[in-house]
């Protein structure tokens, strides 16, 4: 037995900065990795016989599918197909025991499975019913992502007792029949209940919309341009969600008096500005929540402004620890690091930048040219998104992003990368722009 | 009361808001100070070296910058962040022959000097007295760890050759090859080090043996030993070491004035040092005997670059040194500090004091080597003897 059901994976926390300062410096850089290794390992596949891998209990877990069964769907009729059969795939790869349940989403949400207002728990038998029960999902009706996500949230908390719980929505539209408001109210309501990875199918979906769902409820978002590469994407969903061990993990920084924590932000394996998601922690800390963790590695970018002190001070500018909630209130401290800053006269040393805050800094300015550049050139603001794709050319084969350097080439004729001159190229696909813009935020790691 | 600009018990320059001392965590609210730091007391456990105990700096029970009570272990304060004084910041050894202190100044935000001060006796039963001082580099890796872990193999070696009979000479060379050896070894222990590519750890180092009325030196790098004769009328202080830098080099080789040498940017470029990316280990020794009373004086280059030449450190050696060493070790850092305290301090004291031959000796001393460019050699084993007439 190789994992105990209170176990969680070993979190190791690493600090990579510079901590000298010149004279009269304030902003000190860190670049925290977070590594979680040791309990997901056996999670993820399904033995043979259908129970847990390993041998070992798994962290228990839920899950919710919603596929969007709008009228749109129908066109062409082989998205709808290729959702069912994704869904599918996705049951299929449900573990013996894992809480699930199936969404239909329209301009409402219908329980297409177990449909009793509960999760069934997933055995050979569920597995079986719920795919017969697929055959209901049918396309007609509108969009409204809200009530979606609200009728998940109805289903998780029929079970509390589950830490793990975890959305897949899947829409090809835009959330046309509700109010921004009305959606927005309801991530403020189920944030923080469950996480959610969204995924756009075809090309008439909204970025920016499914990014914000995504974001808020710690998820990913990507798009599927092809209908046929559904059932593929939902298994690898599944699998990485069936492999999460450990929920509600919070970043907690601690500050010095009259310091200022400038920003906060995931910079692998994306972008993701945490800034605003704080928690007061405690006199002088927050918490950032980072949803759940199976067996893997982030960074995070933090910037703090702290008080200038003389030359030969040191200080602790942040204290970075990894927390997990206890029923009693209390948190856990998993591991830690921490953030110094030292002032030196010693220009050499204070002059040195951290090649991994360079890095990451690098990627962050990659994917907000990206964005700024899409955004300009849906505008019609062709000079602007020219120059700001060109940055993003530069500065993605500065870095070594190779992925997003590929995805910037289908839109933009690269002339001279090490320059970032480029031209818009002449009809560039919906599919092309988008898969840019919503992959923009993926980065790369710095080797070490 | 009236506003301090410094500390009154280690002399730190003191901010308008400080509550508490940077340097020594003494409260300044305090109106009846305590007598000087550590004054005059011979200590016992003085055989270790003064990087690896904590005795002199007792933990504060509130932050030294900010007056906070919530200190956590790792040594922050959890209200304002502040480090809070470390064992290495200042440390004092005294005992009967010979005292040593190191401070961390004020521009440096850790002590990157150790140094060792031990008493022993040679086979015969005649007492004898080591110092050694190392001095981390600050652009190589783990500086500190660096000069702690030479001057703890040197000091190891140094007593362990005296007590089996070796010839101070040999111990000397010895005691160099084993401080090389523990610093160069640090390279290769697997600790990662923050921040990247620095040179492999590495230090400077200086040692003295007091035995059987003789004196042996031996050093690498810039740090230096300087003999201060009681009398200075009479007798002239020097330098006994020759530094290991881009200065004295060009010095050497006729290229330049020293004057020049010093001016030049380069000036206190090392060009010997212990660690593992040191190209050659080339130990330098010297031995003389003292024929008037005086003290022998070892220190890093925190200290000498505020009196370099021997007449001058000598102004600010007191009269007592000899009677004194401890008051004397502190009185130099002290003076090191308020010139500026740009670099860690650390200085050791061997009074000497030869049995009287003759009253009153005229004596024909060593010439400092700013004026006597060949005296001993500083590539090779040289011993020289100065000799009352």
């Amino acid at each position: 037995m190789t994992t105990s059901s209170k176990s969680h994976p070993g979190f190791s926390v690493d600090i990579f900065q510079n901590e000298y300062l010149a004279d009269g410096a304030r902003e000190v850089n860190a670049i925290v990795t977070v590594t979680a290794t040791g309990g997901g390992t056996s999670g993820g596949r399904p033995a043979a016989d259908g129970t847990s891998a390993a041998g070992g209990p798994q962290a228990a877990a839920a899950v919710v599918v919603m596929v969007d069964c709008s009228g749109s769907m129908d066109y062409p009729a082989e998205k709808m197909r290729n959702a069912r059969e994704a869904t599918a795939v996705a049951i299929d790869t449900l573990r013996d025991g894992v809480a699930f349940a199936v969404v239909s989403g329209t301009h409402q949400a219908t329980e297409v499975y177990p449909g009793n207002g509960r999760l069934a728990v997933a055995d050979r038998a569920t597995r079986e019913q719920a795919k017969q029960a697929l055959r209901k999902l049918d396309a007609g009706g509108g969009t409204a992502i809200g009530t979606w996500l609200s009728r998940a949230h109805r289903l998780f908390e029929t079970r509390p007792d589950i830490a793990i719980r975890h959305g897949i929505l899947l829409t090809d539209g835009r959330n046309e029949h509700e109010k921004p408001a009305d959606l927005q109210r309801v991530l403020d309501t189920v944030t923080g209940s469950f996480t959610v990875d969204c995924r756009g199918v075809g090309t008439d979906w909204n970025v920016d919309e499914l990014r914000r769902i995504s974001s808020t409820l710690l998820g990913t978002v990507d798009i599927v341009a092809e209908p046929s590469g559904l059932a593929e994407d939902f298994r690898s969903m599944m699998e990485k969600t069936m492999a999460k061990q450990v929920a509600d993990v919070a970043l907690r920084i601690w500050t010095p008096a009259n310091a200022v924590l400038k920003y906060v932000k995931q910079v692998a394996p994306s972008v993701e500005d945490l800034t605003g998601r704080r928690e007061g922690a405690g006199p002088r800390a927050g918490d950032y929540p980072t949803g759940s963790w199976g067996d893997e590695s982030r960074d995070y970018h933090v910037c703090i402004e702290v008080p200038a002190a003389a030359v030969g001070n040191e200080m602790l500018a942040a204290r970075v620890s990894l927390v997990l909630p206890q029923p009693d209130g209390t948190s856990e401290v998993l591991s830690q690091g921490l953030v110094r800053a030292v002032w030196t006269d010693d220009l050499a040393s204070s002059t040195r930048i951290n090649s991994q805050v360079a890095h990451y800094t690098g990627q962050a300015e990659l994917s907000a040219a990206i964005q700024e550049g899409m955004a300009a050139h849906r505008a019609g603001d062709v000079d602007h998104a020219t120059a700001k794709l060109g940055a993003a050319v530069r500065l993605a084969h500065e870095i070594g992003n190779e992925g997003t350097f590929r995805l910037l080439q289908k839109v933009v004729d690269v002339v001279d990368a090490k320059e970032g001159t480029v031209r818009f190229r002449k009809n560039v696909s919906e599919a092309d722009s988008m898969t840019l813009e919503t992959r923009s935020t993926k980065t790369v790691r710095v080797k070490k | 009361m009236p506003q301090q600009t410094v500390c009154p018990s280690c002399a730190e320059p003191l901010e308008p808001e400080d509550v508490f001392c940077g340097a020594c965590g003494r409260n300044l609210n305090d109106p009846d100070p305590d007598p000087g730091p550590d004054s005059g007391q011979d200590r016992d456990s003085s055989e270790g070296p003064a990087g690896t105990d904590g005795a002199e700096v007792t933990a504060p029970s509130s932050c030294v910058h900010c007056g906070s009570a919530e200190l956590a272990a790792d040594g922050y304060c959890e209200s304002c962040g502040g480090v809070q004084p470390r064992p290495r910041d200042h440390q004092e050894r005294s005992l009967a022959g010979v005292a040593g202190v190191t401070d961390r100044g004020l521009r440096h935000h850790r002590n990157e000097d150790a140094f060792a001060v031990a008493a022993t006796s040679l086979p015969g039963g005649e007492p004898a007295v080591v110092a050694v001082v190392c001095d981390g580099v600050s652009s190589s890796a783990r500086p500190d760890e660096a000069s702690a872990a030479a001057v703890e193999a040197a000091a190891k070696s140094l007593l362990t050759a005296l007590e089996q009979g070796r010839e101070p000479d040999a111990a000397m060379h010895g005691a160099i090859e084993e401080a090389a050896r523990a610093v160069a070894d640090l390279a290769y222990d697997g600790t990662a080090t923050s921040g990247g590519s620095l040179n492999a750890p590495a230090c400077t180092y200086v040692s003295a043996i007091s035995a059987a009325g003789r004196i042996t030196i031996g050093w690498v790098g810039d740090t230096r030993a300087y003999w201060i004769p009681d009398d200075r009328v009479s007798a002239v202080p020097y330098r006994l070491t020759e530094d290991d830098s881009w200065a004295a080099r060009v010095v050497a080789a006729g290229l330049m004035g020293e004057a020049e040498a010093y001016a030049d940017p380069r000036a206190h470029a090392i060009t010997g040092w212990l660690g593992a990316d040191a190209e050659e280990l080339e130990p330098h020794t010297v031995s003389f005997t003292p024929h008037v009373p005086g003290v022998l004086l070892i220190c890093t280059d925190g200290l000498w670059n505020y009196a370099e030449a021997a007449t001058d450190l000598a102004c600010f050696v007191p009269a007592d040194a000899r009677t004194d060493p401890l008051a004397a070790a502190q009185t130099l850092v002290k003076f090191a500090v308020a010139a500026g305290g740009h670099d860690n301090i650390t200085v050791a004291v061997l009074p000497i004091d030869p049995p009287a031959i003759e009253p009153a000796p005229t004596l024909v001393d060593f010439q400092p080597f700013r004026t006597l460019p060949d005296l001993p050699s500083a590539t090779a084993t040289a011993t020289a003897t100065a000799t009352a007439i």
